[in-house]
């Protein structure tokens, strides 16, 4: 095991009655990238914002490496933070601004600018020095947070959902960029985010928040593949619930399930089963919408065992008239009983798809 | 019909105010310069429409003008530094420190003295800087005294009387500054001094020199604190009110009573280069 660069021991924060984070337990490795994912008011903001030290925790301890940092001012703590609006401040230039924690620091002038400008090499901003931040894009605007961050080389970076105000194809470009950045640094990133599909794509683990606790702590494959409630398999992507009586007519068994859209086979009724039934769930229903993706398709169907569940599939053929034509035909739904996942604890609510 | 002619629409709308602002206000400011322009029958007492820079001449001239401008630019200036020194953290507080509740509160604590009249409030302070007033009953025991009546007095009061116009601008300016800036400022290793002077100032700059353009201005063209707390002081308020009622020397009045306004003409011209006309 590595060494640990962060870790949260009973960390609790109350606003009012409010309990943003409550009891959390937390330890991030050296060298990390970790997300913290989850709906908003879920707490992971304010995870990031104890760390930070722009919060006081209401109990509990953090450290910094070795470090107890729980009564330290945000400005003694070796951590910095890209913040969701970036935080430029508008009356320097990118260079200033880049600079300024040197600055503070009382880093001689050559040096500071030395690595101030290396810092913006690094997030390909250079030769962006003496611009004001108002003559930048939303993309560079966050870039030059990320230079600013940098630039002091701290042990740990937090950032917060840094890239919600970009647009999608600017926001997977710096999803592979950040991910390439954190490799060549070598520094811890927490990573604050509501996106899945961000989550999954960058980070080493992944911690799932609901209702100022920790769901589900686990690498993007076990999350996807392993979900362990029924609020993670809902939140990180799709996927269908089978519980109660639906789960004893299609599974056979008592309990709560997981399947995963694009694991479930779709087939006219007529079809054979095959022959090894026995590794097999098969569940005939009725479509009741199909929605075209781009790149899949997705049908839903009505099970007549009671729930709907979404089946998804990538459009290999040049048309989708044939899957279009399926609406409100009768249909099999087949899948392996080895990719249900079954979950621990019972479901609360009906909800299906999240 | 007015809803299909925009145009109709706005101008009846905005001819009324603009008149205003053309004929009664533009049009005083116009004939005040003009008649600075004439001279007065030493005899009669009546005006001369004879043109003329005599006026200016004497107001350049004669040593007692030029130290009374100096004197009323200074106090002006002094009025104005105290009050932004006093505003800044005042508005720093209610801005960025206070709780919306005692925000709400501190705002109308700040607009409360406007609501009383401005001489019953030079009047007050008359009585607090008398020999035996509160100001003299603290200090006494110190082995300290009232400032008594004059500039430091005329400082005083025309601090009090305008520093909500200072508070204002400010508070509102610093509202404008996200929290977020302060955060990355302390994140990135600064102190809340290193804040205050890197980001807080810089920014609130602009919001401070708005400010500065109430107490400045109205500094410069009051006579009647002075008269009320000045001793024997006077400044360019007294000089054009005395020409204009004892004297009922219009034309040289209008003449000094440009001043200020050349003044504040300069004022504002460098305030719109640091762009505090956007803060008003």
């Amino acid at each position: 095991m590595t060494a640990t660069a962060i870790s949260l021991r009973g960390v609790s924060k109350h606003f009012g009655p409010v309990r943003a984070v409550d009891e959390l337990d937390l330890e991030i490795a050296d060298g990390e990238f970790f997300s913290m994912l989850g709906p908003s008011g879920s707490g992971k903001t304010t995870v990031l914002r104890l760390i930070a030290g722009f919060e006081d925790p209401t109990a509990g301890t953090i450290l910094l490496g070795e470090d107890d940092v729980t009564r330290r001012p945000a400005f003694a703590r070796d951590v910095n933070t890209v913040f969701q609006d970036y935080a430029i401040f508008p009356h320097m230039t990118v260079l200033q601004n880049v600079e300024y924690g040197l600055r503070v620091k009382k880093v001689a002038k050559a040096e500071r600018r030395q690595r101030a400008t290396e810092a913006l090499e690094t997030v390909r901003l250079g030769g962006y020095g003496e611009r004001r931040p108002h003559q930048l894009s939303g993309g560079q605007r966050q870039r030059v947070a990320l230079a600013r961050a940098l630039v002091n080389r701290p042990k740990v970076l937090l950032l917060d959902e840094p890239l919600g105000a970009l647009d999608l194809k600017l926001r997977r470009e710096m999803q592979i960029e950040l991910k390439e950045i954190q490799r060549e640094v070598g520094i811890t990133f927490v990573f604050v985010t509501h996106d899945q599909e961000e989550a999954l794509t960058m980070s080493d683990r992944i911690a799932v928040f609901n209702e100022g606790r920790i769901e589900q702590l686990a690498t993007p494959v076990e999350l996807y593949d392993q979900p362990a409630s029924a609020f993670v398999a809902g939140f990180v992507g799709t996927s269908n619930l089978l519980h109660g009586e639906a789960a004893r007519q299609v599974v056979g068994e008592d309990g709560t399930f997981v399947i995963r859209p694009e694991k479930v086979g779709l087939g006219p009724e007529s079809q054979d089963v095959p022959a090894d039934a026995a590794g097999l769930c098969v569940a005939p229903g009725v479509v009741r919408e199909v929605v075209y993706l781009g790149a899949s398709t997705s049908t839903v169907v009505e099970l007549d065992a009671g729930p709907t569940m979404t089946v998804s599939h990538p459009n290999t053929d040049t048309t989708i008239d044939a899957a279009l034509e399926r609406r409100e035909q009768r249909v099999v739904l087949t899948w392996r009983r080895d990719h249900l996942v079954r979950l621990a604890e019972p479901v609360a609510t009906e909800k299906e798809t999240a | 019909m007015l809803d299909r002619r925009p145009g109709l629409r706005v101008g009846l709308l905005l001819t009324p105010p603009m008149l205003w602002l053309g004929v009664a206000y533009l049009g005083a400011l116009a004939a005040l310069l003009v008649t600075s322009l004439w001279t007065q029958d030493d005899f009669t007492g009546n005006i001369e429409r004879i043109w003329t820079l005599d006026n200016f001449r004497q107001l350049f001239t004669v040593d007692v003008y030029r130290t009374i401008t100096l004197r009323t630019i200074g106090i002006a200036a002094l009025v104005t530094v105290v009050d932004a020194v006093l505003a800044f953290p005042i508005a720093l507080y209610m801005a960025k420190v206070a709780s919306p509740r005692t925000q709400r509160l501190l705002v109308i604590a700040v607009l409360t003295p406007l609501w009383a009249s401005y001489l019953v409030k030079a009047y007050a302070w008359r009585g607090m800087l008398s020999a035996d007033g509160p100001i003299a009953w603290i200090a006494n025991p110190f082995g300290l005294d009232t400032p008594g009546y004059g500039l430091p007095a005329v400082i005083i009061t025309l601090s009090y009387l305008w520093l909500p116009y200072m508070i204002l601008p400010v508070y509102a300016g610093l509202e404008r500054v996200p929290d977020s800036l302060l955060e990355a400022s302390s994140d990135l290793g600064g102190g809340s001094w290193t804040t205050i002077r890197r980001v807080v100032l810089p920014m609130a700059f602009p919001a401070l020199v708005a400010g500065s353009i109430f107490t400045f201005s109205l500094s410069l063209g009051d006579y009647i604190t002075v008269q009320i707390v000045g001793g024997t002081s006077q400044l360019l308020g007294n000089v054009v009110y005395d020409n204009q009622g004892a004297a009922n020397n219009l034309p040289f009045a209008a003449a000094v009573a440009t001043v200020p306004i050349v003044v504040m003409v300069v004022y504002l011209a460098l305030a719109r280069r640091v762009g505090a006309l956007e803060d008003l």
